[in-house]
């Protein structure tokens, strides 16, 4: 046919990525998925950035995509450089990101040989990515191009990877990009099934003390004003998951903030006297429920989920709805009277504030040295809450998802699912590529950080304006505080050296600024946000600062300590009785 | 059925595709999640391109459901049915190796006939048995054969299809999940 054009492998690759809307990706060479990289100045329309690691091209797909909810691209060379990404896949496939790896392969020939940088990264990935592919017919790439898509951005997104050996690469055949896909075994549901809206709404209106926990599902299908809608018509609390933060306004006044293991108390204890529980796009994980036998005892449980493999897993569902968020709640909105002002929801709003004021668990005491909270809450102040948060794991997280106030949806990005040290820098930079409108600041810890440092070598080499606030507290701290309370503060490799980061700063070119008191916070952060580059801000903390309230792994809710003080006392107890 | 563990065994099959690294994909997430396979059975399908597989799985209380629901997700599976609970035809196939001396060799004759099996290969010293059926029959004449001194068994592992006209593919009891496997139009209330 004469619209069916000859190309290589490589250009089917680079053609179908624009076809799909691509950009940008992020990326390293090598010599397996050279021809792809050689084909790439006939494309300029595809923008490369090369990064410092593979595992940092994974991470900054992966925050180019929560930022922007587009697919987010990466592409690394065969073996060390594919292995190199699995960390950000498994970061993307707990987290539900949708994301898109090419990865070079060996030439078939060599496939099995045991050849220089070989791996069989399908056998390799295929527990931490949506699906994958090897591809063995160059004629195959536009079709397995577009399944790929498909199937990282439908349903619940995921990452999906592409292994192309060297010489399908090279090799020639007829590029027609196929409109559709056929994929009998991956159908998934997306309006909510009629009886079960009309059975949620039905206990939803009859509940007393109602709460919605809405998880990242709420993001991912972009369901702000759906959720806003339900949560204001019937007047129900509305407590967020880690990856939840930031699929309802901050300041809204049914905002309740985080449940789980660092919940804020008053989530906690009214997720123990709920009678009903609407979550919405969220899965039950282990840190939100604490001991499961005892996680909201009295509730009956709506569970909306696109994944009908998380209704029950972990949680029975009363009613279970599979669908997309975003369509299930337009349905559910529907059908749920309005209820706001009735009394039984005026009595349980209220009984909910009380336990705010009876649990304060956002105040911030007053200490010598430097708290991280109140870093993070100046953050919040002076950037009104409406610049892109993303964040490591460990304290600075915690600290961070508890204090600021997140206004704008989507606009918290943290790895929470496989609690991935050092995501920070590289999907900080990500998010920046893909919202060059926003402020991005990435929270980091002094050893996150310092694991994929080396990508601050691609922020100045591309001038991508990512503010770090690092909270530096010289031990890996979260570790630390389990020390602390499990361990009778046996601190074991856990202080940490750091470089000085005013010195990294001015080697990376970067503007550097160092706080080491209140007063000189506000100022710093807002010298970092009229400055038209990257800077990192290092914020000396006090070291041995812990994040409370704390529910201990695998305990329950009247497990929880709230404060240092009782901890303290619960560390004595379990002295005396050993 | 529940035995003394406390374990169920589960007895699925599902239609998925005939690609390369299929069987990979679906050992690992079994492996993955901490399903424990008792017997698992390949076969071609009456489809081209699509392959039957028979699961017998021995499932903890409360993961039945996750077992077929986790098949589900993976894109290379089209379709899944747990028949555990459904009227079916369950059949096993298993060469057995015996040893036979021209003493046994009619005794071991005379089982073989009453079990309906076959013998397939006769050699001075040995017999190879065939035989099909369920498990507890192939079971019982294994334990019958064992005195006479058993060289090698080769069992496949069970193949199952329920009976008569219902289909495995249409037979999903949930109600959300009948609803997904229409390709996500209701069917009406119930």
């Amino acid at each position: 046919m004469a619209n069916r054009k000859k190309m290589t492998g490589a250009q089917m690759v680079c053609e179908s990525l624009l076809r799909e809307g691509v950009e940008v990706m992020f990326g390293y060479p090598g010599g397996a998925i050279l021809p792809f990289y050689q084909t790439l100045p006939q494309y300029p329309k595809l923008r490369h950035i090369l990064v410092r690691h593979e595992q940092g091209a994974g991470h900054a797909a992966d925050g180019y995509s929560r930022a922007t909810g587009r697919v987010g691209v990466a592409v690394a060379t065969s073996g060390p450089g594919a292995t190199n990404l699995t960390t950000a896949l498994a970061t993307a496939q707990m987290d539900s990101s949708p994301m898109i790896a090419i990865t070079g392969q060996v030439p078939r020939s060599a496939i099995g040989k045991d050849a220089f940088q070989e791996t069989d990264v399908t056998g390799v990935s295929m527990p931490v990515t949506k699906h994958n592919y090897l591809v063995m017919e160059t004629r195959d790439i536009p079709r397995i191009m577009k399944e790929a898509f498909y199937i990282a951005r439908t349903g619940r997104p995921g990452p999906v990877l592409i292994d192309i050996p060297k010489d399908v690469q090279q090799e020639e055949a007829e590029f027609e990009y196929p409109d559709g896909v056929d994929l009998p075994g991956f159908r998934p549901v997306l309006d909510g099934h009629p009886a079960q809206i009309k059975k949620a709404a039905g206990l939803i209106d009859e509940a007393q003390r109602p709460l919605i926990i809405a998880g990242h599902g709420v993001i991912i299908s972009r369901a702000y004003a759906e959720l806003l809608d339900l949560a204001e018509k019937t007047g129900i609390p509305v407590i967020t998951t880690l990856l939840g933060i930031s699929g309802f306004p901050g300041d809204h006044p049914l905002h309740m903030g985080m449940p789980g293991m660092h919940g804020l108390a008053w989530n906690n204890l009214a997720i123990d006297e709920a009678d009903v529980i609407v979550a919405i796009g969220m899965r039950f994980d282990d840190r939100v429920t604490g001991k499961v036998s005892t996680f909201a005892p009295r509730a009956k449980i709506v569970h909306i989920d696109i994944d009908p493999a998380e209704i029950g897993k972990n949680v029975k569902a009363h009613v279970p709805i599979v669908g997309d968020v975003k369509r299930v709640l337009t349905q559910l909105n529907q059908h749920v009277t309005a209820r706001h002002d009735h009394p039984d929801r005026k009595e349980w709003r209220r009984r909910v504030d009380k336990m705010k004021k009876e649990h304060p668990s956002l105040r911030i005491r007053d200490a010598k040295g430097l708290l991280p909270q109140y870093v993070c809450s100046a953050l919040s102040e002076v950037t009104h809450g409406d610049s892109i948060i993303v964040t490591g794991v460990g304290q600075h997280q915690m600290w961070a998802a508890q204090h600021y106030v997140f206004r704008d949806q989507g606009t918290f990005i943290s790895s929470g699912g496989l609690g991935t040290m050092g995501f920070e820098i590289p999907a900080a930079m990500g998010a920046q590529v893909g919202r060059p409108d926003k402020t991005v600041w990435s929270v980091a810890g002094d050893g996150g950080f310092q694991m994929t440092l080396p990508e601050l070598g691609t922020i100045a080499q591309e001038k991508i304006p990512v503010k770090f606030a690092i909270l530096n507290n010289s031990f890996l701290g979260m570790v630390r505080q389990w020390q602390e309370i499990f361990y009778q503060r046996q601190y074991v490799a856990t202080p940490l050296f750091s470089p000085d980061f005013m010195k990294l700063a001015e080697a990376y070119g970067m503007m550097g600024l160092r706080v080491k008191d209140k007063a000189g916070v506000g100022p710093a952060i807002h010298q970092a946000m009229k400055h038209d580059g990257p800077v990192i801000v290092e914020f000396v903390v006090v070291e041995e600062e812990s994040v409370y309230p704390m529910i201990p792994p695998g305990l329950s809710v009247n497990e929880m300590i709230e404060e240092p003080e009782k901890m303290v006392a619960m560390q004595d107890s379990k002295e005396a009785s050993s | 059925m529940t035995n003394a563990s406390g374990t169920t065994k589960q007895t699925i099959v599902a239609l998925v595709a005939d690609r390369p690294g299929v069987l990979n994909r679906i050992a690992s997430m079994f492996r993955r999640r901490n399903f424990n396979i008792e017997s698992l059975a390949v076969g071609h399908s009456e489809q081209p391109d699509l392959s039957r597989m028979t699961f017998v799985v021995n499932t903890a209380p409360g993961s039945a459901e996750q077992v077929t629901k986790q098949l589900r997700k993976l894109i290379d599976v089209v379709k899944v049915s747990d028949i555990t609970d459904e009227p079916m035809v369950a059949r096993e196939m298993a060469l057995i190796k015996v040893k036979a001396t021209p003493t046994t060799r009619s005794e071991i004759i005379q089982f073989v006939e009453i079990f309906r099996a076959d013998i397939v290969d006769v050699s001075p010293d040995s017999l190879v048995i065939e035989i099909t059926g369920d498990e507890d029959k192939i079971d019982a004449l294994v334990r019958l054969m064992r005195p006479f001194g058993l060289k090698e068994i080769m069992r496949t592992g069970r193949v199952a299809m329920p009976r008569g006209s219902a289909s495995a593919d249409a037979e999903d009891q949930d109600e959300e999940l009948r609803y997904r496997a229409n390709g996500g139009k209701p069917d009406g209330e119930k």
